[in-house]
């Protein structure tokens, strides 16, 4: 399931979230019944002990794959930050999107298939989540996208336009970053960068922008995820660029094709 | 002029004196070769197949005429399309569709009957190709003579050259009397000069820096580490000219960590606690300089990629841009919510002549 | 006349009911108008057929498709900036505040049947328009098609070209939407930064403080009234003085300089060219059936808080906007109270002189030549090798600003930095038409030694023979005289001499004229002449 490749995790958008919600029920399974929220706000009311459990499988993946750079007790070191603090959210985001770890240092990390299994995410952000309290992974009722996308995309526009572009295709940062395209991540995962803001992309805490609003941004995107674009062929979303080299290279090349066929000398 | 009809060597034996002679225009730097290698003539007529074999001649003939029937089908579809898929209240798959359809039904009637037309002509309208002469551009002498002889039968009759000061009014007359028309267009816009305006924005002391679009206050707390807010002043929905007023007084809102800010002399109170206020608007040409990278502190901007650097009150550091972004002040009020110090102490987005004044 | 009633049937066949209607209302029009002399003197016009000649017609022919289909959306379109609730049936805008020409727009795309097919028809047909005229006018830049007699048809192609670039710039901006919003902000920052009247000419345009509520109107009235008004007038006599002065053609057997050959009006170019209308038409519409453009409703409406990234003009504006990119930081000016923004004035002013080089050249090199011959025979470009490097140099530095517009996209697809694109685009904005221009030339007079090596001693047939004697040869195999009579028969011109005039003088401007001269025609390479072939051939 960690594994799968990005396209067949937009196929099941919509059914279900694959990243959370198997994490939920995971934990759920395992844990007490699963009645009430694991992972909120905060992981610091822990008891169960099958909680407790995966907080433990988490401190053993993180001290053998995590530690070296953040440090054994998730203080930072000199190549990556300290993880107090950050919450099951940004471990969710971060490792759930294959971001983390690191392939190689360039501009910013980039999305890759993940290196963890579903349960191995969950494990390591209910760990980094008991080190230190933190933006939690969002609760289920934000994530349907049953919001209001009128005011979702006004808000788009406004916070998130200018780096990922109208459409969420995507745009250039300095220095060779650039904000991902959005088209195809998952619900989860969109509200954890806005809480969290991993790498150069801003933090959009709950007093600047509330849940129902993220709820009604997530409805917007889903809505252009799943809206075919109206007139046709989208040419990626990518503006007057794509339209004129398109113009010249099909459109006038087509027609060159066609004067040539036009003015050649019939058999 | 017999060479010329069968397109031999016009050129042959022409000289510079040739041009001279015939008070023709010279070749300037050209060379006239008298060497030069003889038009050969038309190559002989090449028979296409439709011309040799009425077959294939009536097989072309068919093809044609089938182009236009397939023309008619493409004009029928296109209306049954019309018809048949319209657009559905709320399934933009609707719209899509009937695009879709419509347009392939009309393309098809349109490039048949093209092709069609372009297949007749090739294949079954005459082949050769004929030859027309040209003539100087220029009219011949007589014509030229007769022309001069007009326009001096004009100016006699008329006087126009001899009575002077009827001419040179009449010019004068003429030159000042589209400058009614220059004037008419003062009133394209208001009276007032717009040069205050433009030193001025809705921000003054006490104003609330409210969320946009929304227009609720922001409390310094809700800002934190690495947050960025777009702001606009309180009351914008209000105010008469809503879209003017926020073109001036949109404001990005960022929280850095204080000790990150290099803050200059006289400016030590303009942020509260790390809390920053910059106008959005570039001083390029006035895009919104909106994309704030959390981690380097870099304002980017998307239309021309001016970049400035927060940390250093927002100096330019890359891009065409040369002034840095107006910082607003700002403070708390009784009730903790982010409130202006004063307007803008310069005025915001592209620079205009009388920007200092 | 005058035969009788038994024999008629034998001799003369009874008009058809068609074609005595056919020949009244013939009759009749032109005992009005007496249009016979028109259609005597057009009618058999002959046309060259080359494929190259059919780029102003492409031009031509998406004007009338954008005339066709703009005409349709006005009837749905509101030029109004008055604040509305959008209420039609695209949801992500449903309730938001837009101006009814914003507003009239997405209901012209989701309410209207083939209302959106239109709009798409129209933009698509407005980026060919443009984009063919940048083609037709290469094609006669680099086959030196603007000589003598037709510099004047070439100025007013040239403002057919800059009337088109306005139309297009007037109609992106009139959805109002976020995109053509952004557009409008930035055309208002270029004309505050016009020295001294820059802030007075952007208040009366918008009416007031930028956005205002007029500008859209304005703009309306001249997208369909005032430009199409001059546009349509400038293209007629543009068709005018193409009929005057009749096309021109490729060196070919029995094609000179004083005869034009090719098809008749009536009926083979009449047909090939109404034909080709109608496939222009059909192929724009089959574009604007299958690919979207310029989705106003993702851009929503325009709000001076947001933008968009990869925020682009339509590519014809690229240049400009690119333009604008490559400025190095900190070109301003304080001077005294005054302020000048050297940062967007240079390029404007950069732009301008591109724009009024590409309208002078002819008038250049004719000077330059001093050749007042009239030319009626297209150079192929090698055949003028320093003309042809000119263009390439120019082409080069429009491309440079053209890819510098799509630096953050550049940066993005290839993964490398905008800073890094942007240094390689003003690099290469200086050091890319050098280059263009040396290679090119370069190339040119190559090509040219290999056609007189051909037109000498024929091509390279591949067929290797061995002589009595032992050695190898291959067989050069002789071009035929039509082959020939293509590579041999171009213009040539050398270098002016300077020579004192009347008074004995050099004056400044004969000097200048030289140097120019000698700088277009150093590098030359003489038509093969009918001795050289004579002497090749007694060598065979």
């Amino acid at each position: 399931m960690a594994n799968k490749p990005k396209t067949s995790a937009r196929r099941d958008r919509g059914r279900r979230h694959p990243l959370a919600t198997v994490a939920l029920i995971m934990v759920g399974l395992l844990g007490t019944g699963g009645a009430y929220a694991l992972f909120t706000t905060s992981a610091s009311a822990e008891t169960s002990t099958a909680a407790e459990a995966q907080v433990e499988d988490g401190s053993k993946l993180f001290a053998a794959n995590c530690a070296t750079c953040h440090g054994m007790n998730l203080q930072g070191t000199t190549q990556a930050p300290s993880l107090i603090g950050v919450g099951a959210a940004a471990v969710d985001f971060q490792v759930g999107t294959g971001r983390i770890p690191l392939a190689a240092t360039g501009p910013q990390a980039e999305e890759k298939p993940v290196q963890f299994t579903q349960e191995q995410v969950a494990a390591l952000a209910a760990y980094v989540a008991s080190m230190g309290p933190g933006p939690g992974i969002p609760s289920e009722e934000y994530l349907g996208g049953e919001g209001d996308a009128a005011v979702g995309a006004e808000l788009f526009r406004i916070n998130c336009a200018m780096c990922h572009n109208v459409a969420g295709a995507g745009g250039a940062l300095t220095e060779g970053k650039f904000a991902p395209p959005l088209g195809g991540v998952s619900a989860t995962h969109i509200y954890e960068a806005m809480i969290t803001g991993p790498q150069n992309m801003p933090v959009f805490n709950d007093a600047n922008i509330s849940p129902e609003d993220k709820a009604n941004i997530i409805t917007y995107l889903k809505y252009l995820d799943e809206t075919p674009s109206v007139g046709g062929f989208g040419l990626g979303d990518l503006g007057p660029v794509s339209e004129g080299l398109f113009i010249w290279i099909f459109g006038l090349g087509a027609i060159v094709a066609i004067t040539i066929w036009l003015t050649a000398k019939s058999n | 002029m017999a060479n010329d009809h069968d397109g031999t060597n016009p050129r042959a034996g022409t000289t510079v004196e040739k041009y001279r002679d015939d008070n023709l225009p010279g070749p300037g730097t050209g060379v006239v070769a008298s060497d030069a290698v003889e038009n050969p003539g038309f190559e002989p007529f090449r028979a296409r197949v439709s011309d040799l074999d009425p077959a294939k001649a009536r097989a072309n003939e068919r093809r044609v005429s089938g182009l236009f029937f397939v023309s008619i089908i493409g004009s029928v579809f296109a209306i049954a399309a019309y018809i048949a898929f319209p657009i559905v209240d709320g399934d933009p798959g609707s719209i899509r569709l009937n695009n879709l359809l419509l347009g392939l039904g009309i393309a098809l009637a349109l490039l048949a009957i093209g092709i069609g037309a372009v297949h007749w002509s090739k294949s079954l309208m005459d082949g050769h190709d004929l030859v027309e002469q040209r003539h100087g551009t220029r009219g011949t002498e007589a014509t030229r003579q007769k022309a001069i002889e007009v326009f001096e039968l004009g100016n006699k009759e008329s006087g126009f050259g001899r009575r002077t000061l009827i001419r040179n009014t009449l010019i004068g007359a003429l030159v000042v009397s589209p400058l009614p028309a220059v004037v008419l267009f003062r009133d394209l816009a208001p009276a007032e000069n717009p040069v205050p305006l433009l030193q001025q924005t809705m921000w003054k002391k006490g104003t609330r820096l409210t969320r946009d679009p929304s227009g609720t206050p922001i409390k310094a707390s809700e800002v934190t580490l690495g947050s960025a807010f777009h702001v606009i002043p309180e009351g914008l929905e209000e105010s008469e000219h809503k879209l003017e007023e926020k073109a001036k007084a949109a404001v990005l809102l960022m929280r850095l960590k204080p000790e990150d800010l290099h803050v200059s002399a006289g400016r030590e109170d303009w942020n509260y606690d790390g809390i920053v206020a910059y106008s959005k608007i570039c001083t390029h040409v006035g895009c919104p300089v909106a994309l704030y990278e959390q981690q380097t502190h870099h304002l980017l901007c998307p239309c021309h990629q001016s970049q400035f650097d927060i940390t250093q009150e927002a100096k330019v550091i890359f891009g065409p841009a040369k002034r840095p972004l107006p910082q607003l002040p700002i403070t708390v009020d009784s009730e903790g919510y982010l409130v202006a110090q004063s307007d803008f102490t310069e005025p915001v987005g592209p620079s205009f002549w009388e920007r200092k004044l | 006349m005058s035969t009788t009633t038994d024999e008629r049937p034998t001799t003369t066949v009874e008009p058809s009911r068609g074609q005595r209607f056919t020949g009244w209302a013939a009759n009749y029009v032109d005992e009005r108008t007496s249009i016979s002399g028109l259609v005597k003197e057009l009618g058999r016009k002959i046309f060259p057929d080359h494929w190259s000649f059919m780029l102003g017609e492409v031009a031509l022919y998406s004007f009338i498709v954008i005339l066709l289909s703009g005409t349709f959306m006005t009837f749905f379109f509101q030029a109004s900036m008055v604040p509305v609730l959008y209420d039609g049936s695209y949801v992500p805008l449903k309730g938001i505040e837009m101006s009814a020409a914003m507003a009239s727009t997405l209901d012209l795309s989701f309410d209207i049947r083939g209302g959106l097919l239109m709009r798409q028809v129209h933009h698509w047909a407005a980026l060919l328009f443009v984009a063919s005229i940048g083609l037709h006018m290469l094609r006669i830049f680099f086959t030196g098609a603007f000589r003598k007699p037709r510099e004047i048809n070439w100025l007013i192609g040239f403002v057919l070209f800059v009337l088109a670039m306005a139309e297009g710039f007037t109609g992106y901006s009139l959805p109002d939407d976020l995109l053509s919003g952004n557009g409008l902000r930035i055309i208002d920052g270029l004309i505050k930064g016009v020295p001294i009247v820059g802030t007075w000419i952007s208040y009366l345009l918008f009416g007031g403080e930028f956005p205002g509520e007029d500008v859209v109107g304005r703009f309306y009235t001249l997208h369909i009234l005032l430009l199409p008004a001059i546009l349509v007038a400038a293209l007629g006599v543009h068709m005018l003085l193409l009929i005057i002065n009749k096309h021109t053609q490729f060196a070919g057997p029995g094609r000179t300089n004083d005869n034009v050959v090719g098809v008749p009006i009536m009926p083979v170019f009449a047909a090939k060219a109404g034909g080709f209308f109608f496939i222009i038409f059909g192929v724009i519409v089959l574009i604007a059936s299958l690919f979207q453009i310029n989705p106003i409703w993702t851009y929503g409406p325009y709000d001076p808080s947001p933008v968009s990234a990869g925020t682009q003009p339509d590519w014809y504006i690229g240049f400009a906007d690119g333009a604008l990119r490559l400025v190095p930081p900190g070109w301003e000016l304080e001077l005294g109270p005054y302020t000048l923004s050297l940062n967007v004035f240079i390029p404007t002013l950069v732009l301008v002189l591109f724009l009024a080089v590409v309208a002078l050249y002819p008038f250049v090199e004719a000077w330059i030549t001093g050749d007042k011959r009239e030319h009626h025979i297209a150079d192929r470009p090698r055949n003028a090798p320093t003309r042809t490097a000119i263009g390439a140099a120019g082409v080069t530095f429009y491309a440079m600003l053209w890819a510098a517009a799509s630096s953050d996209l550049i940066a993005t697809h290839f993964r490398l930095t905008i800073e890094g694109v942007i240094h390689a685009c003003q690099f290469l904005l200086i050091v890319g038409p050098i280059i263009a221009y040396v290679v090119t030339k370069r190339v040119c007079l190559a090509l040219q030694k290999k056609d007189r090596e051909i037109a000498l001693h024929g091509y390279e047939s591949g067929r290797i023979v061995r002589l009595p004697g032992g050695e190898y040869i291959e067989v050069h195999e002789q071009l035929d005289e039509y082959e020939r009579w293509k590579l041999v028969s171009y213009e040539d011109y050398k270098p002016l001499m300077l020579r004192p005039n009347a008074q004995g003088k050099i004056t400044a401007g004969e000097r200048l004229r030289s140097r120019a001269s000698s700088w277009f025609f150093e590098d030359r390479i003489a038509p093969v002449t009918k001795t050289e072939i004579e002497k090749s051939h007694g060598d065979h």
